[in-house]
């Protein structure tokens, strides 16, 4: 990813408007009765997209916004979100997958990731309240939810970052492949 | 060139790692006032506007989808609904008795109580964004410390208590929900006059528990649970008594001491767009103390 001001700056927008858009929005509509979570997605698509520490750095930074505005733990979001960035650019940066579908996965994983995590630190900083099984019917409805969700937010994020993303990896095997760089028929 | 790479990118993960860690300490060490927690506050205090301005702007979106949530969920709610009716039809019954029976009473010890919330100075508020863990249910109101509005009044609707406030700042607050897991409200089971606190069960928006109550074989299913308020006149309960809460929708467990009497709230907590703040609680705390 090319690092200048508009590129911090549409990252920034992209974490604003998301984390409005979840407020205000998003966690007042119940399908199956949760609401769907973008922040995991958000965070996720950074990740897959733009690597390991702009994945985390967002996820940080998103976290930190939905804490301050939900009176919540500061931090505790915040650590989540960056391990689920950190988790996803860093397949990016290993595997860089090339599987349409990929972004779903990820966004799914992103998900029970963070939904996970968020219980075992509320777990490990004591919890007053008795705690439901059907809890874990509410993580993985949320989870679902998420996964039918994962591929347009994972879409809206490619394109209003796209001018300062290297080319994706599909693409650039097909071109590969078109200008005989990496075809096998070019050895003979 | 690719060390320099793996050593940035391990610093950086370290250094967000340890802000974390430092915010949570931080913020778990300090008072309700410290500056962290006023820091919170400025903030949402900045964006409340921008918040509530996208809520309104995105309300047909939301109303759209919960159309089709309501549509798929209209039967069964008729079929309880109606059953309900029923129910509430015998009560009205039986409460207009008692009803004549207590004005009776009221006027024998010369004792006026106007009835209704408007004794507790209500602050109708606007619900402008709410919280998607199931750990914090909060929602986030456009009244705050300038209408009058403080840290720990009882927030109704007009079907129950729905919460109290969390953080104020001036012109917006922040309401822990009934189904938050950090709440807590002495209660009464109407009917079997046994009191009890109400817990939620973290998980489950649309279901809390009666908890240490003394005597709670009495308590039965269908039982309307409200708030207990005052019992102390040294300690004057923030939550004035007699809100309704919710009903006795099941009891599990026979013996007394295994026994769970789960209640489900009026209020529907996934669906708020306005709610009351009570600013004045305590305003009937004389006739509601017991001696």
């Amino acid at each position: 990813m090319t690092w200048n001001a508009t590129s911090i700056g549409r990252l920034v927008a992209i974490g604003i408007v998301g984390g409005i858009l979840q407020l205000t929005t998003v966690s007042q509509v119940a399908i199956f009765g949760v609401p769907a979570d973008l922040s995991p997605l958000l965070v996720a698509a950074v990740g897959l997209l733009c690597g390991s520490i702009a994945g985390a750095s967002f996820g940080f930074g998103l976290g930190l916004f939905m804490d301050t505005l939900l009176a919540q733990t500061l931090g505790l979001t915040s650590l989540v979100l960056l391990t689920a960035g950190y988790g996803a650019g860093r397949l990016r940066e290993l595997r860089d997958p090339a599987h349409g579908l990929v972004p779903v996965a990820v966004g799914a994983a992103a998900t029970a990731a963070a939904a996970i995590g968020f219980a075992v630190l509320q777990f490990l900083l004591g919890v007053d309240a008795p705690v439901s099984l059907l809890l874990l019917r509410q993580i993985l409805m949320t989870i679902v939810l998420n996964t039918l969700l994962a591929l347009p937010v994972y879409a809206v994020c490619r394109r209003v970052l796209a001018p300062f993303l290297p080319d994706d990896p599909r693409r650039r095997r097909r071109r590969a492949y078109t200008t005989g760089g990496l075809s096998p028929l070019s050895r003979v | 060139m690719y060390d320099r790479q793996v050593r940035r990118r391990r610093a950086v993960l370290l250094a967000l790692v340890a802000c974390c860690l430092v915010l949570l300490t931080a913020y778990f060490g300090e008072s309700s006032g410290g500056p962290l927690k006023s820091i919170q506050t400025g903030a949402m205090e900045v964006v409340a506007p921008v918040q509530e301005g996208a809520n309104r702007a995105l309300k047909p979106f939301r109303d759209l989808f919960g159309w089709f949530g309501d549509t798929l969920d209209a039967k069964a709610e008729r079929d309880t609904l109606e059953a309900e009716r029923d129910s509430l039809r015998r009560q009205v019954a039986e409460l207009q008795v008692a009803k004549g029976e207590n004005d009776e009473l009221r006027d024998l010890v010369n004792y006026g109580r106007d009835g209704g919330l408007a004794a507790y100075k209500p602050v109708t508020a606007r619900v402008y964004s709410r919280s998607f863990s199931s750990w914090y249910e909060t929602i986030e109101i456009n009244k705050g410390s300038s209408d009058g509005v403080e840290v720990n009044q009882p927030v109704v609707n007009g079907k129950g208590l729905v919460g109290k406030v969390k953080t104020v700042s001036d012109g917006n607050a922040v309401v822990m929900l009934l189904s938050d897991s950090d709440f807590g409200v002495s209660a009464l089971a109407a009917k079997a006059r046994q009191p009890g606190t109400i817990l939620p069960v973290a998980g489950t928006s649309g279901d809390l528990l009666l908890e240490l109550v003394p005597e709670a074989r009495e308590v039965r299913t269908g039982d309307v649970v409200v708030t207990a308020g005052t019992v102390s006149s040294r300690l004057p309960s923030q939550f004035p008594r007699g809100i309704p809460i919710g009903t006795v929708n099941r009891i599990e467990g026979e013996g007394d001491l295994d026994r769970t009497i789960h209640v489900t709230p009026y209020a529907d907590l996934r669906d708020l767009d306005f709610v009351q703040v009570l600013t004045k609680p305590t305003a009937d705390a004389r006739a509601s103390t017991t001696p």
